[in-house]
């Protein structure tokens, strides 16, 4: 007997929004190594302005994520996943703005290791919901 | 479903850890020594505005012996004002600044502070108020120039009537009696203007007319938008009245947004409001005598040595050089108006300087937003500062108006700039 697993994958706004964050929290956090490099305080306007980018797209790809999880016939696992793997994305992104906010040296090195955090956790959850959404049999 | 409830109370931790009971001493002292915490700060800054309320038939509080009227309202943001030799008092008003707004910070940082300020559009001209009778009414209220960019500091010396615009000194040929000026200004040399994230340009003139002193504040609290564009910012310009030549005077002064003259001594002595985002009490605003080519920390440090690492490059010669102030008002006050007092003014309130204080926004206490009277003693400060005119708050939060440009009235009052109110205020002593 075979069993037929369908793969669900994003639909394409939902993959442009979530594929969307990988570069731009990498720009961001590319930004604030060259700051921490030159002191040139226009990588770190660079690096804020990169990271409000990246939050509006995983923001709304944490929508999707949820809309994901609710339509899922079972929670847990992969959608429950993919959620928590959005939520905390957008959480650390969200903290590292906040770094950001602050006056011009007072960001480091927070910053720059917020942003190497979260650029590896958007490549984790850009893989993780591009791979697959849920496991319908 | 366990996961996501840890991470929820994990995420509110984190929030939380970010904000912190530290409102700030209810009273700060005043003098040469503060007391001076570690820096610190949350999250997200400490911001409380103020929520603008009217006067209605409400007036500052001021103390026995003294009253106090509004002697011109509707004004375009009156700043500072000047009393020329036959009485008249000259008003500067208007708003300056061109700052860009070069993070989302900025833009929704500067949403939340003007909540707190006026809706009134800048005025960009002098008032001149007349109280021909002397029965304290000004019956008089006349456009003496307009069409200037953001007066601010104003001086009288050599039969001309100095204007520090936000982008030059401009003067005015000036005889007694005048109600509006007869010509267009003369323009003496431009000032640092680029940005102008400060923008006031505060002034004074030393005893014989002979030099300007004008106060050129930083662009930006503590170096945030590079080093580049302080080139020539947070110091005090000394300019000859002739000629128009300047030198620096004193720099690493943040933001001094008033002079005074000594009178008898002809000391310079300056306001200035220090950086904030380090806690609510760092880092104090203060008065001081202004020593010439002294260097009093901004960016690097302040209080003298206390580094401030927000600024970097650091650069170690210019914090060990760096001068401690004289007198510390307290942190975040806004400081924006200093006068020279005189026997005019009474006893208690005879020998010392008055200082407006706009009020604060990075404090969950708010300070300020009154005006204080700093007793001296032989030229120099002596206790702590008393205060002078209140009730700038009302006691449910609400703020009815915002202190400015204080000056001593030779009559025998004081005259305050409130900006919020759009009103000029004028304290005689009543016996």
């Amino acid at each position: 007997m075979t069993v037929t697993v369908n793969r669900c994958t994003p639909g394409p706004l939902h993959a442009i929004l979530l594929a969307g964050t990988v570069p731009l929290f990498l720009g961001a956090f590319l930004s604030d190594l060259a700051y921490s490099n030159s002191f040139q305080i226009q990588w770190s306007n660079f690096a804020s302005w990169l990271l409000a980018g990246a939050e509006l797209f995983c923001g709304l790809a944490l929508l999707f994520a949820i809309g994901n999880l609710i339509g899922a016939t079972r929670k847990s696992g992969r959608p429950l996943i993919y959620f928590l793997l959005v939520l905390v994305t957008w959480i650390v992104g969200l903290i590292n703005c906040f770094v950001h906010a602050k006056d011009a040296w007072a960001i480091m090195p927070t910053a720059l290791v917020l942003s190497i955090i979260v650029t590896v956790l958007a490549c984790v959850t850009a893989w993780v919901g591009l791979t697959n959404l849920r496991s319908e049999v | 479903m366990k996961h996501s409830s840890t991470l929820a109370v994990l995420g509110a931790a984190l929030l939380l850890s970010a904000c912190n009971n530290d409102g700030g001493t209810p009273h700060q002292a005043t003098g040469p020594d503060p007391q001076l915490p570690q820096p610190h700060r949350g999250l997200l800054p400490n911001m409380k505005i103020a929520e603008p309320a009217s006067w209605g038939d409400q007036k500052p509080t001021v103390p026995e012996g003294y009253s106090v009227t509004a002697i011109a309202t509707d004004l375009g943001i009156p700043r500072q004002t000047l009393v020329l030799p036959n009485g008249d008092i000259i008003v500067a008003e208007g708003r300056g600044g061109s700052a860009a707004k070069l993070k989302p910070k900025d833009i929704i940082a500067g949403y939340i502070k003007a909540q707190g300020n006026t809706k009134v559009k800048s005025g960009n001209r002098l008032t001149l108020l007349r109280d021909a009778d002397g029965d304290g009414i000004y019956e008089v209220k006349s456009v003496f120039a307009e069409n200037l960019n953001a007066p601010y500091g104003l001086a009288y010396a050599n039969g001309k009537l100095y204007v520090a615009n936000q982008d030059a000194v401009v003067s005015f040929d000036y005889k007694e009696g005048q109600t509006q000026a007869s010509g267009a200004p003369t323009k003496l040399t431009d000032l640092p203007a680029e940005i102008n994230h400060h923008w006031t340009k505060s002034m004074t003139v030393s005893p014989d007319g002979r030099y300007l002193y004008v106060g050129i504040g930083s662009n930006s609290n503590v170096t945030e938008r590079g080093m580049e564009v302080e080139l020539d910012r947070a110091r005090i310009w000394q300019i000859d009245a002739q000629t128009g030549a300047h030198k620096p005077y004193a720099t690493g002064i943040r933001n001094p947004t008033a002079l005074a003259t000594q009178p008898g001594t002809g000391k310079v002595w300056v306001v200035v409001n220090e950086r904030d985002e380090i806690g609510p009490d760092l880092v104090p605003d203060y008065l001081t005598s202004v020593q010439e080519g002294g260097f009093y920390g901004w960016p690097y440090s302040y209080w003298g040595q206390n580094v401030d690492p927000r600024a970097q490059p650091q650069n170690p010669e210019k914090v060990a050089s760096a001068i401690k102030p004289d007198y510390s008002l307290g942190a975040h006050v806004a400081a924006l108006g200093v006068t020279f007092s005189s026997p005019v003014m009474g006893d208690k309130f005879a020998d010392g300087v008055f200082v407006g204080q706009h009020g604060s926004w990075n404090r969950p206490n708010p300070a300020g937003y009154k005006v204080v009277f700093v007793p001296f003693s032989q030229g120099k400060p002596a206790g702590e500062a008393i205060d002078f005119a209140t009730g700038f708050r009302t006691e449910d939060g609400k703020t009815r108006g915002r202190p400015v440009g204080v000056t001593v009235d030779p009559r025998g009052a004081l005259i305050i700039c409130d900006d919020l109110a759009n009103t000029v205020w004028r304290v005689p002593r009543t016996k």
